[in-house]
């Protein structure tokens, strides 16, 4: 069974089709790039699979099962274009908090741990209010991954990451696949992006035009899929 | 009782995150008493008549300055996109929705407080010749005010015009909340313990406050993710 | 439903209405409240639409939560605009009767009072509509607040009677009676709002449908 499989996914806006028939499965260790214009419904598809909103028709499984289900949810890690944690508590409150409502065991240790690993432990104390952009993101990162989900859906990461954030990211990411994690990454960085991913999918219009293997050709030239398979 | 826990989570986060910046309460305390004292240029707390209708107006007060932390519920979750981080969690929708429920609830009361002593004295009331029922028509009042005032702030949280639509929206729906709390506090505040003739109220208040909640309980999930 | 259907629907109705206009007018005066009683054929009859409007409402509401099927919304939202119409021919018809009878214009009869705080509720669904762009969500939140309101609007009933029978106001029918054979004019009318009731919801679920065509067109055309 696949860690994230889509079936003949169709999501509406009223009649109007943003997402029609997608097909798409990712594996244990997988890391599928989702490339594509702004318009052709990454995020709409990317938030459908994190289980922001109920697909039209067609399903998303999660190993199986739906990801609107609570212990489905449990496995499960997103990060979108907000950072999602609040300006006014600290840095661990945010996280501790996260701890508690992921039922971990201690929500306070997993905090400090990630604090550190995020390179955040000297200023734990302080409000995300007060933070720096930079700052801001690595706490977002950690508060994705703190939970260690086996699947992790990110919304173009690195968009928006200053150097740190990038190379902190991308060292999660590559040690996550390494432990049989799956990354579902929708993007516009094609290289950071096709350095880490096993598999592209080009969604174009709401429909995926391309889907398969990550080729050494796409890495050195990421254009090449939209040339190929793209519109112009 | 994961449960629990996690509900009382959110409500310590809520809390929290209120206190630090005290925006809403502040601004809510601030409204009540202001409230007061323009109901006292409009009716003159020496006369009798306005000592009859105090307990109504109390009300008045309670429900606009419980709207302002009401529309802050879920609007609070919007800067950084938390609300996406509290709908991913492995939380069922109806635990952040209680959780909220009752964190508003606690701010709510506690303006309520503060405010009853600032009426005792401004309208020259007594009371607490029966303060326990007075404070159990608050409890069971506030809840109704406050269950429906969460629910339709995560129903107005994205919308044009948030600040307008809630109270809009709102107030229609509590008329028999308010319209019951008015009688019963008048009455008490008057100095007549809630007899035969007006228990009903307190029925009618209690049916009010458990099909809503429970309403609000099963309708959640469609609010939040459709 | 076809044009030739509704034009048809239209053109009966209006005939009963004729009729049952020459009927009423032709009826002896009401012993204790005189002509004005007679608004009484439309007072409750566009209440009664009203109510059954509401109850339509509910049930479009519901079964697009379940079935997702936007028919079912612009069910609800139609039925609901009808209804809100009815609702208030009910307030004015109800004010200018009370002008009459007592001289005032509103006089916080509890059935009036109970329709007023109904029309706001559904007024509000009207505006919670209007602040969503979005069709599917406006439609799904509009059906949770349409659910919502539909349950208070008992409790308002029960409330303001209460409220009213602790300070009893005249009500409307106090001093007059319904002679028995008015019975048959009125249900007549009764038909004559329902079928009225029927083509209006029909015009405006017409023009919903290709409202939201219109919309995923428009979507689609922004999108290339």
């Amino acid at each position: 069974m696949n860690a994230v499989a889509v079936d003949g996914l169709w999501k509406f806006y009223g009649d109007y089709p943003a997402l029609r028939d997608i097909r798409l499965e990712a594996g244990e260790g997988a890391c599928l790039a989702l490339i594509g214009r702004n318009g052709a419904g990454k995020t709409t598809l990317l938030r459908t699979i994190a289980g922001f909103s109920r697909p039209g028709k067609g399903e998303i499984r999660i190993f199986g099962k739906s990801p609107r289900e609570t212990e489905t949810r449990r496995r499960m890690g997103f990060l979108g274009h907000g950072i999602s944690v609040y300006d006014e508590l600290s840095a661990l409150e945010n996280l501790t908090l996260f701890g508690k409502l992921y039922a971990l065991p201690d929500p306070r240790r997993s905090a400090l741990e990630w604090l550190e690993r995020t390179g955040l432990e000297r200023v734990k104390d302080g409000l995300v209010r007060e933070f720096s952009r930079g700052m801001r993101q690595r706490l977002a990162v950690a508060r994705a991954f703190l939970h260690e989900p086996s699947v992790v859906l990110l919304d173009e990461p690195f968009t928006a990451l200053d150097d740190k954030a990038i190379a902190v990211l991308q060292r999660l990411l590559r040690e996550g696949l390494d432990a049989g994690k799956t990354i579902v990454m929708s993007t516009h960085q094609l290289r950071e992006a096709l350095e880490l991913a096993s598999h592209v999918a080009l969604l174009v219009r709401g429909k995926v035009a391309f889907h398969g293997p990550c080729t050494p050709e796409m890495v050195s030239d990421p254009g090449w899929v939209y040339a190929r398979y793209g519109e112009g | 009782m994961r449960i629990v826990r996690q509900v009382l989570t959110i409500t310590a986060k809520d809390l929290r995150a209120e206190l630090r910046t005290k925006e809403a309460i502040n601004a809510s305390f601030a409204f009540a008493l202001v409230i007061l004292l323009m109901f006292s240029f409009a009716f003159d707390p020496q006369e009798e008549t306005t000592r009859e209708i105090a307990g109504g107006l109390l009300w008045i007060v309670f429900a606009f300055a419980g709207t302002l932390i009401l529309n802050r519920s879920f609007a609070r979750e919007l800067p950084n996109d938390c609300l996406d981080a509290l709908i991913s969690a492995p939380i069922p929708g109806a635990v952040l929705f209680i959780g909220k429920t009752f964190a508003n609830y606690i701010l709510v009361f506690a303006v309520e407080l503060v405010s009853l002593p600032v009426f005792a004295i401004f309208y020259g009331v007594h009371l607490m010749q029966h303060i326990g029922q007075l404070l159990f028509v608050l409890a069971l009042g506030t809840w109704g005010m406050t269950v429906i005032g969460t629910i339709f702030s995560a129903l107005t949280v994205n919308i044009r015009l948030r600040e307008v639509m809630l109270p809009m929206l709102t107030y229609p729906i509590l008329v028999p909340v308010l319209m019951g709390c008015m009688l019963l506090t008048k009455g008490l505040v008057n100095g007549q313990p809630i007899g035969p003739d007006t228990q009903d109220w307190l029925k009618m208040l209690i049916g009010f406050d458990v099909m809503f909640t429970a309403v609000s309980l099963i309708l959640v999930d469609t609010v939040l993710v459709g | 439903m076809k044009d030739a259907f509704l034009y048809a629907l239209g053109v009966i109705t209006l005939i009963i209405i004729g009729i049952d206009i020459q009927r009423i007018a032709a009826l002896p005066p009401e012993a204790a409240q005189g002509t004005i009683f007679k608004i009484i054929f439309f007072h409750v009859p566009v209440a009664i639409t009203a109510m059954l409007c509401s109850c339509v409402a509910l049930l479009g509401s519901v079964l697009f939560l379940i079935t997702k099927n936007f028919k079912y919304d612009a069910l609800a939202v139609s039925v609901t605009e009808v209804g809100l119409a009815f609702l208030a021919a009910n307030l004015v018809t109800g004010s200018i009767w009370g002008r009459i009878i007592w001289g005032v214009w509103w006089a916080w009869d509890a059935r009036l009072t109970s329709a007023l705080i109904c029309w706001l509720l559904y007024a509000g669904y009207l505006m919670l509509r209007r602040a969503i762009e979005e069709p599917t969500q406006r439609a799904t939140f509009a059906a949770v607040f349409s659910i919502f309101a539909f349950l208070d609007v008992p409790i308002v009933f029960f409330s303001i009677k209460w409220w009213r029978t602790q300070h009893p106001q005249p009500v409307f029918w106090g001093g007059g009676s319904f002679p028995p054979d008015w019975t048959r004019v009125f249900l007549w009318q009764m038909l004559a709002m329902a079928l009225l009731a029927i083509l209006m919801v029909s015009v405006r679920l017409r023009e919903e449908e290709s409202q939201r065509e219109i919309d995923s067109l428009r979507r689609m055309a922004h999108s290339f």
